[in-house]
């Protein structure tokens, strides 16, 4: 029968290919979603990433001043979390939000993002 | 034909009366609690009370007279003597904010009110408010009528009234209010997701925050809650939209209050929000997960994230706790560790423990402070349990953390208030209900039994099952019956099964014809029409016993301005004026820069009313400050003397009830003052001033105590009254009766001396007898000839 080493090899290979199926399955998933959901996905995304250079950034020059950290890390946080709370309301796919129009989702992100930003702009320093 | 539209049109004239009703029923409950606390006003006069809403006062004063910059920028050096006190950085803005911007509008629009009547009227009109955003709330959670029984409960409860009467202007007032309100933005966004009502809810929770300190016990519960929604399996997006938004822009909102500033992402009484914020995070990406992939694929997909996220989470986690651990409180403030540990104040921070408002309840207080509502508690959690929603989830969990806190401090009975009215609210709004409902479908029975049964109760028992008979193919040609009716009559007539067993039979087929329906509609319980009515008529008495004992609380108990006092005696009314006489005293007959030293419970009234510098007050920030006027009036006359010369003080304040009565005075606090001086000053023993463990002041007093400054300064010239110095709060003779004040003089005694003023005398030319020696100060004071004595830092 097999050996120790062939049982261990087998075994790594097998979730391996496991690992495989799982990216493929998630990418062909992830194809099959609308084009404007993905949109709001790239938006997410490209703030998260200014969020973690803004912190990459910290850790290099120093904290000082705090306030204009805090400002700038969490707008970035905030409109993704924002953008999220759209995606939600926008996707078709969710039945607690079937009968909200669209427009108005938008239009709720829009003012969210107003306040937001208001009170960034304050206390940015 | 014409039935259903006849049926609709009733049906909305029906709604529109009940809205009208509804909207009519609110303004009369906002006027009761409006009118509930103008007792103070009414028996006294429209003054401000107590000592903190005095500091406040003087706020607004200045708010109103130099503007908003200036008040942003204030530094005040008129108190805490010659530290001086940073108002912008250290005051929450909201209640100066909301009575200043008030003041303006009604200035602008011609109506010429003080800054004082604002002020004194700003927690009445607040507390109406506070009674709508119950309203409002509850109608979230159970419905309307639950939400107009809460509202009206709220708008009595004594414990609210004793923090909002008319006069009581402090921070409470409005961020009750606040508090409400927000916990409603919060159930409203949970309930419909809108992002809308998310970007309201963090506003509110930005002026929760301007308002009180109190703000973390928002900031903590809504983020149990979300954890609870999660571990019960109740997630929802609407979960995620009501949570995320309110946590970074709430984090954001709250640093820019002067007063948290970077607290907001730096003391652990916020990382409960962090961390539900990643978890929350981490299950919204599971469920996406989930719903993209097939189960399969998902399994593999866990295995292997579990695997990877285990490892870097210990990490994270490890790194967190190491930084947490290494400061000595482990990152929480003084005043929320001696909440979550209530012995902790008591071990390391007297002045906290000293504070009579820090103290825990007694079991009377429960029943003083929220009467009726006690054991209404009870039956609303189990009511919102039938059926659990996420906002009746959300209110339990909101009354239990509220009890455990209100059982550490009295203070906080003040937030269990609003959870007792909501659930009493609840619990009575759910009876009525269920006795109303019986009474309702057991009256057509009664009245269609023949009047000849009238009299005849026994008969009309056996009796109904046969009229049913007759009476439900009627009810079925009724365009208006639903399937509850007929569902009623089937449980009434499983009820009367038990009864009597000559209507059994009738009963089954009468059942078996019913039970063709369809089942739709739930089981609703029906009750006896006689135990229904009696009951109803029960609840109604209960609610008289708890307003008059609301209507009791708000004019003898909670109404005392504590300013002024007053007492009944066999020829009438007295009224004891001191405090303002004393403080009248003060601003006539000193200059403006003179320094006054008090025990710090007086430094706001003094800086407010008598407007002249003091050395400690209310705000208690400086402990060693503090220990320092502690050791002053805890030594002899000469030590005591270069303390307060050191801090260039003129005037000394005490405050004596022995001849009136009057239990607050300064030699019952003294025992305090000892130990918070002995804290910071170790030469400053307790024991010295008690003998055999017992605080007297009569002849068997111990020297050190007959010797205090306190002691001398409030016994000076006592015996001059009655002859025999009896002081009538303690109850006995004072000890040393004939002395005189060697570094002192009296300069004002107020008319009931309560309030007694001394000046510092300035220091002789030159010292005769003992030329340019200076005298030893160990022989002056004979007290401490103990070797053992450690050096006074002042000598």
């Amino acid at each position: 029968m097999l050996t120790f080493r062939e049982l261990e090899f087998k075994m790594a290979k097998s979730s391996t290919s496991d690992a495989q199926a799982l990216f493929r399955s998630l990418r062909s998933a992830y194809a099959a979603t609308p084009t404007n959901l993905k949109i709001i996905d790239l938006y997410v995304v490209y703030a998260i990433t200014t969020a973690v250079i803004q912190v990459v950034y910290m850790g290099i020059v120093g904290s000082f001043p705090f306030n204009s950290f805090l400002a700038g890390v969490l707008s970035c946080v905030g409109t993704a979390v924002l953008a999220v709370c759209l995606r939600i309301q926008v996707n078709k796919e969710n039945k607690e939000f079937k009968d909200l129009p669209p427009e108005r989702a938008f239009a709720d992100f829009v003012l969210c993002n107003l306040v937001l930003h208001l009170v960034v702009i304050n206390f940015l320093g | 034909m014409a039935d259903p539209s006849e049926a609709k049109g009733e049906g909305s004239l029906r709604k529109a009366f009940g809205g009208v009703l509804g909207v009519f029923i609110l303004l009369l409950i906002g006027t009761l609690a409006f009118s509930i606390r103008l007792f103070s006003v009414i028996k006294y006069e429209s003054v401000i009370h107590e000592f903190d809403p005095y500091f406040n006062y003087r706020v607004t004063q200045f708010l109103t007279k130099n503007g908003i910059y200036d008040f942003w920028n204030w530094f005040d050096d008129r108190t805490w003597y010659p530290l001086g006190r940073v108002i912008g950085g250290t005051v929450y803005p909201g209640l100066t904010l909301t009575a200043g911007s008030i003041w303006w509008l009604l200035n602008n629009l011609n109506i010429p009110l003080s800054v004082e009547t604002v002020c004194v009227f700003t927690a009445p009109i607040f507390s109406a408010n506070a009674a709508w955003a119950t309203y409002l709330l509850t109608k979230e959670v159970k419905g309307t009528g639950a939400g107009l029984t809460a509202a009206a409960l709220l708008a009595m409860v004594p414990s609210y009234i004793s923090r909002s009467v008319a006069g009581s202007y402090d921070n409470e007032a409005v961020a009750i209010f606040a508090l409400i309100f927000t916990f409603y933005l919060y159930i409203k966004t949970l309930n419909t997701g809108s992002l809308f009502y998310a970007t309201l809810n963090a506003l509110s929770y930005f002026y929760m925050v301007c308002s009180w300190g109190g703000y973390t016990f928002i900031i903590n519960l809504i983020p149990m809650h979300v954890l609870l929604c999660i571990v019960t399996g109740r997630y929802s997006s609407r979960l995620y939209i009501a949570y995320a938004p309110l946590v970074v822009l709430g984090t954001l909102l709250a640093s820019l209050v002067p007063v948290v500033g970077f607290n907001a992402v730096m003391t652990s009484e916020h990382f409960a929000s962090f961390l539900v914020f990643i978890i929350l995070h981490v299950v919204a990406f599971v469920y996406y997960i989930k719903g993209i992939l097939s189960p399969k694929m998902f399994k593999v997909a866990m295995t292997l994230v579990v695997t990877i996220g285990i490892a870097v989470c210990s990490a994270v986690l490890a790194i967190l706790i190491a930084l947490v651990a290494s400061s000595p409180t482990k990152g929480w403030s003084g005043r929320s560790l001696s909440l979550l540990d209530p012995t902790y104040a008591s071990k390391y921070i007297p002045i906290i423990a000293s504070v009579s408002e820090h103290q825990p309840p007694t079991w009377p207080s429960y029943f003083m402070d929220i009467n009726v509502l006690a054991f209404l508690v009870p039956a609303g959690i189990v009511a919102c349990f039938l059926p659990l929603s996420d906002a009746s989830s959300f209110v339990i969990l909101y009354i239990a953390t509220s009890v455990y806190f209100s059982g550490v401090m009295v203070r906080l009975m003040l937030v269990l208030a609003p959870a007792a009215c909501i659930m009493s609210g609840i619990a009575l709004s759910e009876a009525f209900d269920a006795f109303t409902r019986s009474i309702k479908f057991q009256l057509p029975k009664l009245f269609e039994a023949s009047p000849s049964d009238a009299g005849d109760t026994n008969r009309g028992t056996q009796d109904e099952p046969t009229k049913v008979d007759n009476n439900t193919p009627t009810e079925k040609t009724e365009a208006t019956v639903k399937e509850r009716p007929s569902e009623k009559h089937r449980k009434k007539e499983k009820k009367k099964l038990e009864k009597g067993k000559e209507i059994k039979e009738k009963g089954k087929e009468n059942a078996d014809k019913v039970s063709n329906k369809p089942l739709n509609a739930k089981k609703l319980l029906v009750l006896p029409l006689e135990a229904s009515a009696v009951a109803i008529l029960l609840l109604i008495i209960l609610g008289a016993f708890y307003v008059v004992h609301c209507v009791w609380a708000a004019a003898e108990a909670y109404s005392a301005p504590s300013i002024v006092l007053t007492s009944h005696s066999h020829d009438g009314l007295h009224v004891f004026d001191d405090f303002r006489e004393a403080y009248a005293w003060l601003k006539h007959n000193t200059d403006v820069d003179d320094k006054v030293a008090s025990w710090w419970d007086y430094g706001y009234q003094t800086t407010a009313m008598a407007n002249r510098t003091v050395i400690v007050d209310n705000n208690t920030w400086n402990n060693t400050h503090i220990a320092t006027v502690g050791t002053a009036m805890s030594s002899p006359e000469k030590p005591a003397w270069d303390i307060f010369n050191s801090l260039d003080v003129k005037y000394v304040l005490v405050v004596f009830g022995g001849l009136v009565g009057y239990s607050s005075d300064d030699i019952n606090k003294f025992l305090w003052m000892v130990r918070i001086g002995g804290g910071v000053f170790p030469h400053i023993r307790e024991p010295d001033y008690l003998r055999d463990g017992q605080y007297r002041i009569d002849a068997h007093a111990t020297p050190t105590m007959l010797n205090c400054l306190m002691y001398k300064l409030s016994y000076y010239r006592f015996v001059e009254t009655d002859g025999k110095g009896f002081d009538r709060v303690r109850g006995t003779e004072i000890g040393k009766k004939h002395f005189r004040l060697t570094h002192f003089e009296e300069v004002f005694t107020t008319h009931h001396w309560m309030v007694r003023i001394y000046k510092l005398k300035s220091p002789k030319n030159r010292i005769r007898g003992k030329s340019k020696k200076k005298t030893n100060p160990k022989t002056t004071s004979k007290i401490n000839s103990n070797k053992n004595v450690k050096k006074n830092p002042w000598q």
